[in-house]
């Protein structure tokens, strides 16, 4: 759980890092040269199973996870007071996660597909090199429609609430926690996965107020 | 303080007449209750006034009344222990609860402790587990030997905090997954900051932790619910001591 939860946050640095340049450049050269970059890397073509893989283990490992927890209390309780003892974003990670795979669907069916399946996706000319015009995919639904930028918003908002308990809770699970070492962890993991909320909200905040 | 006397109160209590049937809530109305009564007075003057109406007395754990035995249990107002922290519920007073009000008593919820009557619940299986590897089987010698071994301050207050564990179980009874980490945890890491219990690390580690999945807890997810309820404050960073010490047995097998 740890280690796919370890790859599946490094994985979104590398994604909000290349995002992010869609809202530096409105002629979409830059976004369109890091897409290009990113498919025609050796590394990435390996890491892209891998990425598939790690986000399938992770929720494999989550529901087998979740249903034992089930399991291990037949009779629940009556009356049950945790606010004060534990964080929701805690006791709900498996919500929050279902959450995001029902966004990851949705996301994949937009972007993805287009681009590797259907092979809908004009292609162009950036500086002598022919490649896909990944920017006029993403900014004209951005553009288009207001729903998708405020789907994308909420997702980036699980997923952060999902990062607020996980980032820590990762760490913990691999033992790198102590007395010292607990509240660095978890002020790193609160601005992590604000940071992550924040820096994927942007992008479709920047497309409302812009366009 | 000064004492005042409660009335009105309702005790919404579980009550199963054994393991295997299933049980229900019974409220209770009990009067002219002193502030400076402890719960489990309270629960004994409910139970006289049970017998004199010839109803069966409501069964509940409890031996030591002092905190230190970890026998008493139940989940008061959905919380562990009741609403007071840092305490076990012998501990509890009735100064904690309002006139009128509604008192909701559980047993501790888990497949691993199964109910025998009423609010007694079979806390056989933390005896099972702490037989798997609670232990050192070296030969530590009498109380003077145990001063001849220096041990570094830090280690020491580590050590005597996780040594603090009462078993009492309310980690498993309020943790979203039953889970027993906490206890676990306690017991490996208090045992594997002390030379008299390094030798055995590794295999201790390895099977309470076997043993724990064994008989149906559930798995951590560091909720962190444990550390709040627990009434020796016990902290997580234990468990992490234990997740470091089952990775370093993992890794080396
Ligand atoms: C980019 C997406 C995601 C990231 C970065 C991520 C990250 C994490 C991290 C770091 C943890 C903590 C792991 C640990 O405690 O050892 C975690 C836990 C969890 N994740 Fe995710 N996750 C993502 C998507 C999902 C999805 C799609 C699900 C599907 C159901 C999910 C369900 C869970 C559950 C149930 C837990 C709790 C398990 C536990 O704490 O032991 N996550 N996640
Ligand atoms: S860790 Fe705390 S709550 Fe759990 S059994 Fe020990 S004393 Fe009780
Ligand atoms: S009865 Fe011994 S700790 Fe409560």
């Amino acid at each position: 759980m740890s280690l796919t939860g370890f790859f599946l946050m490094s994985f979104l640095i590398v994604h909000l890092t290349v995002n992010l340049l869609l809202i530096f450049d409105d002629t979409g050269v830059l976004f369109n040269q890091a897409a290009h970059f990113m498919v025609s890397n050796p590394i990435i073509k390996v890491v892209e199973p891998v990425l598939a893989i790690g986000f399938i283990l992770h929720m494999i490992y989550a529901g087998i996870l979740t249903i034992n927890n089930m399991v291990a209390r037949p009779v629940g309780y009556k009356k049950v007071n945790q606010k004060q003892a534990s964080t929701w974003a805690s006791r709900n990670m498996f919500v929050l996660g279902s959450l995001i795979v029902i966004f990851l669907i949705l996301h994949i069916m937009n972007f993805y597909w287009k681009l590797k399946v259907e092979q809908s996706v004009a292609l162009i000319m950036v500086d002598g090199a022919e490649m896909h015009d990944t920017y006029t995919l993403v900014s004209s639904l951005f553009k288009a429609s207001l729903i998708y930028n405020l789907f994308y918003i909420a997702g980036a908002i699980f997923l952060g609430i999902h990062l607020t308990h996980g980032f820590w809770s990762a760490f913990q699970t691999i033992g790198w926690s102590g007395n010292i070492w607990r509240k660095r962890i978890e002020v790193v993991g609160k601005v992590f996965a604000f940071l992550i909320a924040l820096g994927f909200s942007i992008i479709p905040l920047y497309f409302i107020i812009k366009f | 303080m000064s004492e005042k006397i409660l009335n009105n109160l309702k005790i919404k209590v579980w009550r199963q007449k054994n393991a295997q049937t299933k049980g229900q809530f019974e409220t209770y109305p009990i009067d002219n209750i002193s502030t400076d009564t402890s719960f489990l007075e309270m629960l004994d003057i409910l139970n006289y006034q049970l017998v004199e109406e010839g109803k069966d007395p409501i069964v509940f754990d409890h031996d030591c009344r002092e905190g230190i035995c970890g026998t008493c249990s139940l989940f008061i107002n959905g919380r562990a222990h009741g609403p007071d922290d840092d305490i076990t519920t012998c501990q509890l007073h009735m100064r904690k609860f309002k006139n009128d009000e509604t008192i909701t008593i559980e047993p501790w919820r888990a497949k691993s402790f199964p109910v025998i009557k009423d609010l007694m619940v079979d806390r056989t299986a933390f005896e099972k587990i702490l037989q798997s590897g609670g232990f050192v089987s070296v030969n530590t010698g009498g109380v003077p030997d145990g001063n001849a071994i220096p041990i570094g301050y830090d280690d020491a207050e580590a050590a005597m905090d996780a040594a603090s564990c009462i078993g009492c179980g309310a980690c498993v009874a309020t943790c979203k997954n039953s889970s027993a980490m906490l206890f676990v945890s306690a017991k490996v890491s208090h045992l594997a900051r002390l030379p008299q219990g390094q030798v055995e690390a590794a295999r201790r580690a390895k099977s309470m932790v076997a043993k724990m999945d064994e008989l149906g807890f559930g798995n951590c997810s560091n909720t962190g619910a444990c550390e709040v309820e627990c009434p020796k404050g016990i902290s997580i960073t234990n468990i992490a001591t234990l997740n470091r010490e089952y990775l370093k047995a993992k890794i080396a097998d």
